[in-house]
């Protein structure tokens, strides 16, 4: 049974597929009617080259101008450890660090970063060994589904670099760009707090 | 997304240049652009990117405090002396978005994002901001996060941003170049209300950039207040909120700056709350007083009647917190 060999993204990206595909036919045109007037020369796909220093290492891409930083870093460089929530901005799953300064993935640019550093949660442990803030969540059970999880450890990992109070209100107001749907605040709030080394 | 050009001028001027071309959108924090994009609500040919223009500096004198407009959020959040002498600024920041958000927003992409209203934002619902003539879906529709001051019988969405009512309240100016030149306006007279052409927010010519803001000093910035009210407690939008600064002398108002945000077509200001202040003891009953004029000339519908109390509440409780209860 060729399923067993199929690993549980190329699984879930097949089967997303055939089901995206269907999707498309049903809502194809709508909503478009009342969009903003189209520029009539509107141009064609246009790309733009790009070095990033990704998690340490120098990465040249060429992407089409509309590539966020997330979709570049998941659909070209196959860095799935970053994830796709609202694509929006509201939720944090997208969080990584540009130049130490944590922002989402989701609305950055990819082609605006020519030159920048970026880190994602792949580049967060120093070979074998965690990242305080990795074993810290593990220690706390901070996570139920998992899926926030990066994100809010990118995050975290910003929120150390700021200096910030490591109190678990402030801690609560700092983190409030992570949203987790199962509901694991206290256990996050406590990892990160054990993490800061100030808990 | 449409596709677009995305390319950086060499400098100011010839960044001007590309802005000035039909069908180009200005990119700068880009954390309002990229979902306007994405929701095609916004759809240009081409952008022109802000970032290496040099317009990302905080300059503090004795006459005030300089904003380049390309400096980030957090960074005015964070700053000391706006913390200590602009401490309504600051505050108005950190009670805005959350921290990934402000470490990309802009100071000057700030004041001009658009509208939260979900009509503009739903490009299968009628919205005469987005597409002038096709109605407004909130006015019978959903409107209870709408605006009760400024509104006209073709728009009432409120202006979204903390930073602008902050620095209405303390009589920004900002610095603005474009194709025929440079100019200043006062932060007051940047935004407009709807009246008959909501889609025309601003002043701003075609091409025109914010390169700065500046806020004056004066003995009222340092007794200084942001008081947002929100459906939830963080990274939310305000449902009222109250920027307030003032100057007591010996027990006196001196001098007060009041503006309100989630209610207003535009960063509202508040001379009748100011006038009641001005030479009043600073009291709770003068902090109730005046936070009762508030909503003088508002014009509340079927589901946000609430914001009326709501922010005279809102303003009372800022003054209280600003100005002490003698």
């Amino acid at each position: 049974m060729t399923i067993r060999n199929l690993t549980r993204r190329e699984f879930l990206r097949d089967t997303a597929a055939t089901g995206s595909a269907a999707a498309v036919v049903g809502t194809a045109g709508l909503g478009k009617a009342l969009a903003a007037p189209a520029i009539m020369d509107a141009p064609q796909p246009s790309t733009r080259e790009v070095t990033i220093r990704l998690n340490g290492a120098d990465q040249a891409l060429q992407l089409d101008t509309r590539t966020t930083l997330l979709d570049a870093l998941r659909e070209e460089l196959h860095l799935t450890g970053t994830k796709k929530g609202c694509d929006m901005g509201a939720c944090g799953a997208c969080t990584v660090l540009v130049d130490g300064k944590r922002v989402n993935a989701c609305l950055t640019l990819a082609a605006r970063l020519d030159g920048r550093a970026v880190t994602t949660i792949e580049g967060l442990a120093s070979g074998e060994e965690l990242h305080p803030l990795q074993a810290a969540f593990i220690e706390h059970d901070g996570f139920q589904c998992g899926y926030c999880t990066p994100g809010q450890i990118m995050s975290a990992a910003g929120l150390l670099n700021e200096g910030r109070p490591m109190d678990a209100h402030s801690v609560r107001e700092w983190m409030s760009g992570n949203i987790c749907r199962c509901g694991a605040y206290p256990n996050i709030v406590e990892a990160i707090r054990q993490a800061s080394g100030r808990a | 997304m449409q596709p677009f050009t995305l390319d950086r001028g060499r400098d100011i001027a010839d960044t001007i240049r590309r802005g000035r071309i039909a069908g180009t959108d200005y990119i700068a924090g880009g954390t309002d652009l990229m979902q306007l994009l994405k929701d095609d609500v916004r759809r240009p040919a081409h952008l022109v990117d802000l970032e290496g223009l040099d317009l990302d500096r905080i300059t503090v004198t004795p006459k005030g405090v300089r904003f380049g407009a390309m400096v980030r959020m957090s960074a005015v959040a964070d700053h000391p002396d706006v913390i200590k002498d602009y401490p309504v600024i600051s505050q108005a920041l950190l009670a805005s978005a959350a921290p990934q958000i402000r470490n990309l927003g802009t100071i000057g992409g700030n004041l001009l994002q658009r509208t939260r209203c979900t009509y503009f934002r739903d490009t299968a619902a009628p919205c005469n901001k987005r597409v002038p003539g096709t109605g407004c879906g909130a006015i019978e529709g959903s409107h209870r996060t709408h605006a009760i001051f400024g509104g006209s019988r073709h728009c009432i969405a409120t202006h979204a941003s903390d930073l602008a009512v902050a620095l209405v309240a303390l009589d920004a100016t900002v610095h603005l170049t474009g194709p025929n030149g440079a100019r200043d306006l006062r932060l007051t007279e940047l935004h407009l209300v709807p009246d008959d052409h909501p889609d025309i927010e601003t002043m701003l010519h075609p091409g025109e950039l914010i390169l700065a803001i500046s806020v004056p000093a004066g003995a009222w910035t340092r007794q200084s207040l942001y008081l947002k009210v929100r459906d939830r407690a963080s990274f939310e939008f305000a449902l009222t909120a109250a920027a307030v600064a003032l100057d007591i002398q010996g027990g006196i108002v001196r001098a007060a700056r009041v503006a309100a945000g989630g209610v207003g077509t535009k960063p509202w200001r508040l001379p009748a709350v100011e006038h009641a202040l001005v030479g009043a003891p600073a009291t709770a009953a003068t902090w109730m007083r005046a936070g009762a004029l508030s909503t003088a000339g508002a014009m509340p519908l079927r589901d946000n009647q609430f914001k009326v109390r709501l922010l005279q509440n809102t303003v009372t409780r800022a003054l209280e917190q600003a100005g002490g209860q003698a």
